[in-house]
């Protein structure tokens, strides 16, 4: 697998709206920004209504994504393109949603909403109509996701990779700066964990960085050892969805995991090591 | 208010013209930015730490508007918009108090 095999550009984007092999999707948290205008011919997926489970702390299961498809008229052969505002955040995993439930051919579109919206390109608020399949996922696929046992076990075993912002990473910060500070778990992050922000993996438009950079980022910067098993977490698992795009997707590490539960699990879990401040 | 409880920033942008000063004890930083006296509804804004590292971003409102929850100290705000419009301000936080930045670009 190759950067081009998962990451197209907009101009890829802009030639194919209308084919009919491919489905643009705008995924967000809050799908106002949708509502207000998205690429010609996108669905959307709001990633909280669509893609959780609405009791369980949970996403979408294996049924619930079958029905979600199709209901989308989303087919098996399609190819899925995605993309989202956050820089891709919400996109990204939901790509690693498709992956897990194992979609063939899906892309991510580098830069997402900010750089098609700075580039000033087309928008439309018209909503396509898309007629009914029938979809059929596969079993997830449990080498891409770490639940909190696994994640307990890993430390100092394998390489920790926390994406959140230095601020969150040390406890300065219990969230991101555009949200409320108010969140009732412990600050600070799993021991042996390194701060690789995902931010840094990606240049100011949204687009990502090179192959090389990248590399060299997590490699010599972030001082990870390529030949262990990785385990990539933020807060609720959409920033390392990001940070696991570039790790497995773009750079072609085999063992990558997203810890979905993140921070929002971890930090609330009674009787786990933390560390605060810098990285040790 | 209307904020996300997950991580994403209000991917509609936020309306700062609405009644603010009711977020107790947070250290907020909002704004507006313009353009020629003409709200920039279409547009980013970025608060960066020390280093100019990154922290958060948010699409700004109709408005023209943002909103951050930060800590206590500096920052940089930095505001990206069509047409390669950019500007960059400095701004202090502090908890319980709304540091207001109106940004011409």
């Amino acid at each position: 697998m190759s950067r081009s095999d998962v990451l197209v550009d907009a101009d890829w984007a802009e030639a194919h709206i209308g084919d009919p092999g491919v489905v643009i999707v705008e995924v967000d948290e809050d799908t106002s920004a949708y509502d207000k205008g998205h690429i010609p011919t996108a669905i959307k997926l709001d990633w909280k209504k669509d893609l959780q489970d609405p009791v369980r702390r949970d996403f979408v299961d294996k049924t619930g994504f079958e029905s979600l498809l199709s209901e989308r008229g989303i087919s098996n052969d399609d190819t899925v393109l995605l993309y989202g505002g956050n820089n891709n955040w919400f996109a990204a995993y939901a790509y690693w949603y498709f992956t897990l439930y194992g979609h063939d051919k899906v892309l991510l579109l580098d830069g997402g909403r900010k750089k098609w919206e700075l580039d000033s390109r087309e928008l439309t608020t018209d909503v396509p109509e898309r007629p009914r399949t029938s979809y059929t996922a596969s079993e997830q696929d449990a080498s891409l996701r770490a639940l909190r046992d696994e994640v307990v076990a890993a430390i100092g075993q394998r390489n920790l990779v926390d994406v959140r912002s230095p601020d969150e990473f040390t406890g300065r910060l219990l969230a991101p700066a555009h949200l409320p500070q108010e969140q009732a778990q412990r600050a600070g992050h799993i021991p042996t964990a390194r701060n690789v922000p995902w931010s840094k993996a990606a240049n100011e438009d949204g687009t990502f960085r090179p192959d090389d950079e990248l590399r060299s980022l997590y490699e010599s910067e972030a001082g990870l050892d390529f030949g262990r098993d990785t385990i990539a977490y933020c807060r609720i698992g959409e920033r390392s969805a990001h940070t696991w795009f570039v790790l497995h997707e773009l750079l072609g590490l085999p063992n990558v995991k997203n810890y979905d539960g993140s921070w929002t699990e971890y930090g609330s879990l009674v009787g786990v090591p933390i560390e605060l401040g810098e990285a040790r | 208010m209307s904020t996300p409880d997950g991580c994403g920033a209000p991917a509609g942008g936020i309306s700062v013209s609405a009644a603010s000063g009711t977020f107790g004890g947070q250290a907020v930083v909002e704004g507006r930015v313009v353009h020629d006296g003409a709200p920039v509804a279409s547009g980013y804004a970025r608060l960066l730490g020390t280093g100019d590292e990154f922290v958060a971003e948010v699409p700004l409102g109709d408005d023209g508007g943002f909103r951050f929850f930060a800590a206590p100290g500096s920052w940089t705000l930095r505001v990206l918009a069509p047409g390669g419009l950019r500007a960059e301000r400095s701004v202090q936080a502090d908890y319980g108090q709304v540091t207001k930045v109106d940004v011409a670009i």
